[in-house]
């Protein structure tokens, strides 16, 4: 009796495992598939010319992707000087400060509806508040920029810093505050030198999260950056962006311009890819100078 | 080791437990019952406490953690230069006593108090009084041993750092000088600019320690500084305590009888937030004035 028990709980067990086992090997087969498609089909198209050529004109011969790949670069980095700063002081003031002022549960709330906000409504919203306006008081018919294409990802960015920011901020142990603060230290002090320094690790990765995921926005970017086919490292002309090119070309007819599309996919993971590796090490020393053996 | 923490108060000897002839039952603690009762007798202050000069002095002291009230007119001077001890049973108030003379209790939300505390004669609680200067002149240590996560170095500076000090070989000195009195230095020398994490957990509170006096405090607190640590790495504590003793006024709250009697000059025992008694260590641990001081330190009840 006992032994027949035992024994129905060993298999259904192993039974559970191989279910498990089962559902994690269709999702390693699948991110397989799918980088290993794109790696098959845009790897091709992957040559010197993609990253030196700009976009010729010629239908059988469309030139590269240098253009988008220095505009991605250069919007996330306009997004970055912007986003990052606000959005971790705004962590900052949501974990430390949140019992001095009234505003902590509010913004709170706001931050995590604007996380969930379409990336669509941010690009409608960056064409009515700065692209119209801009236009207007430029007298302009039209004034898309890389500033306009900036500040949306930026604003898709701080409530995902911000909320980042904040749950790493509370993993920082309370006796480290008391510490610092008992040793005479002003808040201001306690929180620049030893809670912010002791998340650096956790928040830095956070920042990269989303810096991932404004990489990969278009939408925001179709009503604001508006996209171009020229090397233009001026933020207040129409500006252009991998994904903007790669929209453009993947929506289009034309078989080379697919292929163009494909690689830059493919070169927009792998940067992605390459900056989470280079995060990781950053935060690793970090940790491993300040938390490490002796 | 052991030898020389036998030497350091040759005159304390605990007394063993009496033999319970006169039967449990038949005793009865008329000031611990009174308390229970929420009445506040008046505690027992040995004249020898009396006599010393006061660092601090805590007058008629008082503290609610919202609604309930954690300490109740609490009155005691504390001598300058001497280790003061203050013992009871777990939830007497006797860290929340001491978390009130550094203000560390304001961070915490619904605590108001009332009556004062007085630092060299001047009141801890007076309005506009810079909390920050305040907290500069104590040093605090807490239960679990808490170095930043950042070098040896830069703990033990971290309070001239944030004064603003820049000058490194100030900083240096007083690193170097901080840890020797520590009886940290000779362990760290070598390895200042490694990160204190990886330091044993008696190290690291020897580290919190040499941090609290860098900035030669005219308070050091000591909050349970040995409770999260083995039976070595407390002897080492209690032997600093007692070297440090001979440059900085001690106040310690413990919850081992035996540490109070070995490192304290003077002890205070302390019953759900009031003074019960409190006196000279010797005195207080051998001829108590009072039944209920003498039962609790010989572990009779409590």
């Amino acid at each position: 009796m006992i032994r027949a028990r035992t024994e129905r709980r060993r298999i259904f067990s192993n039974a559970m495992f191989a279910l498990c086992a089962a559902c994690a090997g269709v999702i390693v087969a699948l991110l397989l598939a799918v980088s290993g498609y794109l790696v098959w089909i845009g790897a091709g198209s992957i040559n010197a010319a993609f990253f030196t050529q700009i976009p010729t004109g010629d239908l059988n011969d469309p030139g590269g992707m240098r253009h988008a790949i220095e505009g991605t670069i250069i919007l996330l980095g306009l997004a970055s000087v912007v986003g990052i700063p606000l959005g971790v002081s705004a962590g900052v003031y949501l974990s430390e400060y949140q019992h001095e002022w009234l505003f902590a549960g509010p913004l709170r709330f706001i931050a995590d509806v604007l996380t969930g906000v379409p990336s669509i409504v941010v690009g409608i919203l960056g064409y009515e508040l700065v692209v119209v306006p801009v236009a207007k008081m430029t007298s302009n018919s039209v004034s898309f920029s890389g500033y306009a294409g900036a500040a949306a990802l930026a604003f898709i960015m701080i409530p995902i810093v911000a909320r980042t920011t904040e749950e790493m901020l509370r993993l920082v142990p309370k006796s480290y505050r008391e510490g610092s603060l008992a040793l005479g230290a002003s808040k201001a002090q306690t929180v620049l030198r030893v809670v912010l320094p002791t998340a650096f690790g956790s928040i830095s990765t956070g920042v990269v999260l989303a810096l991932a995921r404004v990489a990969g926005e278009t939408a925001p970017l179709l009503f604001t950056a508006l996209g171009s086919r020229l090397l233009t490292r001026n933020p207040s002309e129409p500006f252009p962006s991998l994904t903007l090119q790669i929209y453009t070309y993947a929506t289009g007819p034309y078989p080379e311009q697919k292929k163009l599309a494909w690689a830059g996919i493919l070169v927009l993971l792998a940067m992605l890819f390459l900056v989470n590796i280079a995060i990781r090490l950053v935060a690793t020393r970090h940790a491993s100078t300040r938390l490490g053996k002796a | 080791m052991t030898a020389t923490m036998t030497q350091l108060r040759p005159d304390i000897a605990l007394r063993a437990p009496a033999p319970a002839a006169r039967g449990a039952s038949a005793v009865t603690y008329p000031i611990i019952d009174a308390i229970k009762r929420g009445e506040t007798p008046e505690p027992r202050v040995h004249a020898s406490v009396i006599d010393e000069t006061p660092i601090l002095h805590v007058r008629d002291f008082q503290l609610w953690y919202g609604p309930s009230k954690a300490l109740h007119g609490i009155s005691m001077p504390i001598a300058k230069d001497k280790v003061t001890a203050l013992i009871g049973p777990s939830g007497c108030g006797k860290s929340t006593l001491l978390r009130s003379v550094n203000r560390l209790n304001d961070l915490i939300e619904g605590v108001h108090i009332a009556g004062a505390i007085e630092l060299n004669g001047e009141s801890v609680y007076a309005k506009g009084v810079d909390v920050i200067g305040l907290r500069r002149r104590l040093g605090m240590v807490f239960q679990k041993p808490n170095p930043f996560p950042m070098s040896i170095f830069e703990n033990v500076v971290y309070s001239l750092r944030i004064s603003g000090e820049r000058n490194k070989s100030v900083l240096s000195a007083a690193c170097e000088k901080a840890l020797r009195q520590a009886a940290l230095w000779d362990e760290v020398k070598d390895r200042l600019k490694s990160s204190a994490m990886g330091l044993s957990g008696g190290q690291q509170q020897r580290l919190c320690i040499a941090r609290a006096i860098v900035s030669e405090p005219e308070v050091l607190l000591l909050d349970e500084p040995c409770s999260a640590l083995d039976p070595i790495a407390t002897l080492r504590i209690e032997e600093l305590i007692h070297e440090i003793s001979e440059r900085y006024t001690v106040l310690i709250v413990t919850h081992n009888m035996q540490q109070a009697a070995r490192v304290s000059d003077y002890t205070a025992f302390m019953y759900l937030g009031r003074l019960v008694e409190y006196g000279r260590t010797a005195d207080l641990f051998q001829i108590p004035q009072l039944r209920e001081t003498e039962d609790y330190v010989t572990g009779r009840f409590g």
